[in-house]
C-alpha cells in the first residue's frame, strides 16, 4: 500500500504550510495493523489517503480482513 | 447452521439428480453429455464418452432395447430423443474403440468367467480394467455366439467391440465344459453367465451373489426371457463390482441404492421448450449420418431444473445452483483457517422468496442465507461494511429525529394506529401527511400516528438483538396508545408485524382504504404495469385491493408474471448495500420486462426503479395526482433522512400546533448531479460531508492541492473516515469528490 504518487510537493498542509512527504504510517483494521508509506505532513503528521488508494488496494485489504 | 438442516436443504435441490434417460439406463449412460458432444459436432468426444460407459458400444448401438427413450422428457415436446440411434451413429462413424486398459490392482486376483455372452464379457472387461487376471470359459465354439445370429448387428461391429480385449491378457477358452463349484476351488472368484438356466439358482438381485461366497451369477441365467442386451451388460457390470468388493473384503451392499434402472425426480419445465419432431434418417438401414445425428442431438433440451436460477439474477450471478451454494455456505461457516469466501454471496440474497415460489421442492435460498447470516453474527464473522450503512439509517429512524407516537389531535384514544413506515416518509412525506388526514377524517374513534422503523433492516442483517430492541420500542408505544389495530402503508412493515408479532392486529392501508373509501381526487387515466412488492407475495387481499384502487383512479393495469411471481427491487435483505452490482442486475431485469410505466405500492421499489431510469408511480401518486409523478427521481439517501425529520416537524407544527423550527445548515453544500450520483453509490451522506468540512474549517486541519486549488480534508466520526475535496465559492462549499475508507491510519513517530 505504498503511495507512489509524486503529488507530494503539490500537496501542502494548510495548517503547517509544509509540503507533504512520504513517511511511515501505521494502518489498522479489525485488530490487524501494519506499516505503510504514505504522504504526510512533516509538521502535524496529517496523513493523506488519495481516492485511488482508498477505493483500490485499501478496500481490498479491508475486505480480505473482514472475510478472515 | 445445523448440519442436519443443511443436509435437508441440500436434498431438496434436485439439479444434480440425473436426467430421466440416464436414470432409466441400467448402466446410467451420460446421455446428456453424449448429446452435448454431438450437438457441438465433437464426434471424438461423443465416442470417448460412449466407450467409457459401455464396453461394447457397437453392440449396444445396434441392439440396445433403449429403456432410456421411454422416459425422455422430449417425448412430451415432439418425440423422445432417438438415443439408441445416436449411439449407433457414434459407434459407426467414430474411430475404432480403444482396447481396455489393464489396471494395476494392489493385489492381483484370478477370476473365472463362465459363459462368453454379453454379461460374462462385460464382467471380464470390468475386472481386467481393475487389474485382475481373467479366464473366460465358453462351452460353444465362439464368443458372443447368440449375438452373431442377429441380423441387425453387422459382423464388423461385433468384431470391433471384441477387439477391445486385444493385449489385455484375458484368456478365452472356447469349446470347454466347466463347473462353477470346481472353478471356485482354483480361482479367487467365479462369475456364471451361462444363459437361461435349466435348474434355477438363488441370486441376490442387488449384488448378484449366490449361496457360494466366491460365486456370482447374472445375465439371462438370472432374469430369463426375453433376452435383453442392456440387462445382460448391466448384470456383468454389477457382478464385477460385487466381485471387486468381495476380493477387497468390502461391503457388497453399501451405497448401491441408485444401481440399475430408476425413475428421476429431476424437474424439467416443458413450457420452456417448443415442440420439435425427431430427425428421421435418410437411410434407415445405415442409420443417422453425422449431420443427422448432430441435428437429432440438438433436440436434447438438455434436462435441467434451474427454475430458480432462471428467474433470479442473484442466483444466476454466482454461476451455480442452490445445492452447490448451500454446500459453499456451509463450508463458509465451518471453515477453520482461510478466507470466508461466501460472505458476500450470503449477504447478496434479497430474501424475496421467488426461488421457493418456482422451486418444485419449495426450497428457498432466503431461509438458507438468513440462517447463514445468523451464524456469521453469532461467530462475530459478519463483515461490518456490508450492513453498516443500512443499520445506521435504522438508528436514525429509531432516533428522536423521526420517532413519534400520538393519538389523533383532540383524541385520547385510538381506534386505529397508522404506521406509514420509514421509507414512505423518506420518499413522499407529503403523501404521508395527506393520507393520514384522510384516515382521521374517515375513521371514527381517532387514528393514532406512529413514526419509526419496523426493524426490517435489523432482521435482514440477522441482528436479532437490534430487531428485538426495535420491536420492544414499538410495543411499548403501542401499549401506551392502548394497543390499537395497526395499519401499515409499507409492505415490509406489514410483513415484519405479521410474521414476528402474532398478537398484533395488523392490516394493510390498501385493504382499509377500500373499506373506508378513497380520498376525493380526480383520477387521471393512465396505462401502467403493476409490480407487487416481494413482501406481499402471498397477500392476495392486498393484491386485489391495490388493483381495484388503481382502477378507481382511472388506471388500466397490466400484469407482468403475476403477484406471486414478483421480484425484489434490490432493497430486500439489504442486498443493495452488500452488493450493489447484483441488486442493480435484479432491478434492471425487472424494469426491462416491459416498456410501460410501473405502478407499485412500496416506496423502496418505486425509488429503486426510478434510480435505474424507470418511470414508476406509487399507488399514492394515483390517489393524489400532481406533477409528473412517474418521472420523480430517487430522492437519494441524504434526502431520505432529511424528509423523515421534516415530516415529523411538519406534523408536530400542523397537527399538534407545536412550535418547531427548521434547522439551519451551518455548512452550505453545492453538489453537481454527477457528484450526487457518485455519493449515492459510495453510501456517503451530505451530513457526512458537512461533518468533514465543519471539522476542517474549525481546526484548520486540511490540505491544499496546489494543482487544483482544492482543499482536501477528512474526518472519522466513528468507524469510517470520510474524505472531501472542496472549494469555497461565495460562502458555499462546492464538493468536487468524496470517498471513504474503514482502515484507521496513524502517523508513526
Amino acid at each position: 500500500m505504498t503511495e507512489k504518487n509524486a503529488a507530494g510537493p503539490e500537496l501542502a498542509c494548510a495548517k503547517c504550510q509544509q509540503a507533504l512527504v512520504l513517511g511511515k504510517v501505521k494502518a489498522s483494521y479489525l485488530g490487524n495493523s501494519f506499516e505503510v508509506d504514505l504522504l504526510r505532513c512533516p509538521g502535524c503528521g496529517f496523513v493523506y489517503v488519495p481516492e485511488a488508494l482508498a477505493l483500490g488496494k485499501m478496500l481490498q485489504v479491508e475486505q480480505a480482513l473482514e472475510d478472515k | 447452521m445445523d448440519g442436519q438442516q443443511v443436509k435437508l436443504w441440500e436434498s431438496r435441490c434436485i439439479e444434480e439428480l440425473p436426467p430421466a434417460c440416464t436414470a432409466a439406463c441400467p448402466v446410467h449412460l451420460d446421455v446428456r453429455g453424449l448429446a452435448d458432444a454431438l450437438r457441438k459436432g465433437d464426434l471424438p468426444a461423443a465416442h470417448a464418452l460412449l466407450c467409457r460407459f459401455l464396453p461394447f458400444p457397437g453392440i449396444v448401438g445396434h441392439l440396445c432395447e433403449h429403456p432410456c427413450e421411454a422416459p425422455c422428457r422430449r417425448a412430451e415436446a415432439g418425440g423422445a430423443i432417438r438415443i439408441n440411434a445416436l449411439e449407433r451413429a457414434v459407434a459407426t462413424h467414430g474411430p475404432a474403440a480403444p482396447t481396455f486398459r489393464r489396471g494395476r490392482a494392489q493385489e492381483r486376483k484370478r477370476v473365472a468367467i463362465v459363459g462368453a455372452g454379453l454379461s460374462g464379457l462385460t464382467a471380464a472387461a470390468d475386472l481386467v480394467v481393475k487389474g485382475h487376471e481373467v479366464v473366460v470359459f465358453e462351452v460353444g465354439p465362439q464368443l458372443l455366439g447368440r449375438l452373431r445370429d442377429d441380423p441387425r448387428l453387422p459382423a464388423a461391429a461385433l468384431e470391433a467391440d471384441l477387439a477391445r480385449f486385444e493385449n489385455t491378457g484375458v484368456e478365452f477358452r472356447c469349446n470347454e465344459e466347466s463347473d462353477g463349484a470346481a472353478l471356485a476351488e482354483q480361482f479367487d472368484a467365479v462369475y456364471l453367465g451361462t444363459g437361461p438356466a435349466t435348474s434355477p439358482i438363488a441370486i441376490d438381485p442387488l449384488t448378484l451373489a449366490t449361496a457360494h461366497p466366491k460365486v456370482f451369477a447374472g445375465g439371462s441365467l438370472r432374469y430369463g426371457a426375453p433376452y435383453s442386451v442392456i440387462a445382460s451388460l448391466a448384470d456383468g457390470r454389477h457382478a464385477a463390482l460385487s466381485i471387486e468388493r468381495m476380493l477387497q473384503g468390502a461391503s457388497l451392499t453399501a451405497n448401491r441404492d441408485n444401481q440399475g434402472s430408476q425413475p428421476s425426480r429431476l424437474y424439467v419445465n416443458l413450457a420452456r421448450h417448443a415442440s420439435m419432431p425427431p430427425v428421421a434418417p435418410a437411410d434407415v438401414s445405415t442409420g443417422y449420418t453425422q449431420d443427422e445425428a448432430r441435428a437429432e442431438a440438438a433436440r436434447c433440451f438438455p434436462c435441467h431444473c434451474l427454475e430458480c436460477v432462471q428467474v433470479c439474477r442473484y442466483l444466476e450471478h454466482y454461476q451455480g445452483y442452490p445445492k452447490r451454494y448451500i454446500r459453499e455456505i456451509y463450508n463458509n461457516e465451518t471453515i477453520v483457517m482461510g478466507a470466508r469466501k461466501s460472505n458476500r454471496m450470503i449477504d447478496s440474497c434479497t430474501l424475496c422468496g421467488l426461488c421457493a415460489e418456482v422451486c418444485p421442492e419449495d426450497l428457498g435460498m432466503g431461509e438458507v442465507c438468513l440462517s447463514a447470516r445468523e451464524g456469521m453474527i453469532a461467530k462475530g464473522k459478519m463483515p461490518v461494511s456490508h450492513h453498516d450503512f443500512a443499520l445506521r439509517d435504522l438508528a436514525f429512524s429509531r432516533s428522536d429525529a423521526f420517532t413519534l407516537a400520538r393519538h389523533q389531535p383532540g383524541h385520547d384514544a385510538s381506534a386505529l394506529l397508522f404506521y406509514p413506515g420509514c421509507q414512505l416518509a423518506a420518499s413522499s412525506p407529503d403523501h404521508v401527511a395527506r393520507i393520514y388526514a384522510h384516515l382521521c377524517a374517515r375513521v371514527p374513534g381517532g387514528v393514532g400516528l406512529m413514526l419509526g422503523c419496523c426493524g426490517a433492516p435489523a432482521h435482514w442483517a440477522a441482528r436479532n438483538d437490534l430487531f428485538a430492541e426495535t420491536r420492544a420500542e414499538f410495543r411499548a408505544e403501542w401499549q401506551r396508545l392502548g394497543k390499537p389495530p395497526v395499519v401499515t402503508a409499507c409492505s415490509s412493515c406489514y410483513r415484519m408485524f405479521a410474521d414476528h408479532s402474532p398478537d398484533l392486529p395488523v392490516e394493510s392501508l390498501w385493504t382499509l382504504l377500500e373499506r373506508i373509501g378513497l380520498p376525493d381526487s380526480i383520477g387521471v387515466p393512465s396505462r401502467l404495469t403493476i409490480h407487487d412488492p416481494c413482501t406481499t407475495r402471498h397477500e392476495h387481499d392486498i393484491h386485489a385491493s391495490v388493483r381495484r384502487i388503481a382502477a378507481q383512479c382511472g388506471a388500466t393495469v397490466a400484469e407482468l408474471d403475476g403477484a406471486e411471481r414478483t421480484t425484489c427491487c434490490g432493497f430486500g435483505g439489504l442486498a443493495q448495500f452488500a452488493n450493489r452490482e447484483v441488486a442493480d442486475k435484479i432491478v434492471d431485469r425487472r424494469i426491462g420486462q416491459d416498456e410501460s410505466d410501473t405502478l407499485t405500492y412500496c416506496a423502496m421499489c418505486r425509488d429503486n426503479f426510478a434510480r435505474r431510469g424507470k418511470h414508476a408511480v406509487h399507488i399514492l401518486d394515483l390517489l393524489y395526482p400532481g406533477g409528473d409523478a412517474a418521472a420523480r427521481p430517487d430522492p437519494g439517501f441524504s434526502a431520505r433522512q432529511e424528509n423523515r425529520g421534516r415530516l415529523k416537524r411538519q406534523l408536530q407544527r400542523d397537527l399538534w400546533r407545536e412550535e418547531m423550527n427548521e434547522p439551519v445548515a451551518d455548512i452550505e453544500l453545492e453538489i453537481s448531479p454527477e457528484v450526487h450520483a457518485d455519493l449515492e453509490r459510495k453510501l456517503i451522506l451530505q451530513d457526512d460531508l458537512r461533518q468533514v468540512i465543519r471539522h476542517a474549517e474549525s481546526t484548520g486541519e486540511k490540505l491544499l492541492d496546489k494543482r487544483t486549488g482544492r482543499f482536501i480534508a477528512c474526518h472519522r466520526p466513528v468507524r469510517v473516515t470520510y474524505w472531501v475535496e472542496y472549494t469555497v465559492e461565495n460562502g458555499r462549499h462546492v464538493v468536487h469528490c468524496a470517498y471513504s475508507h474503514r482502515m484507521d491510519l496513524e502517523t508513526k513517530p
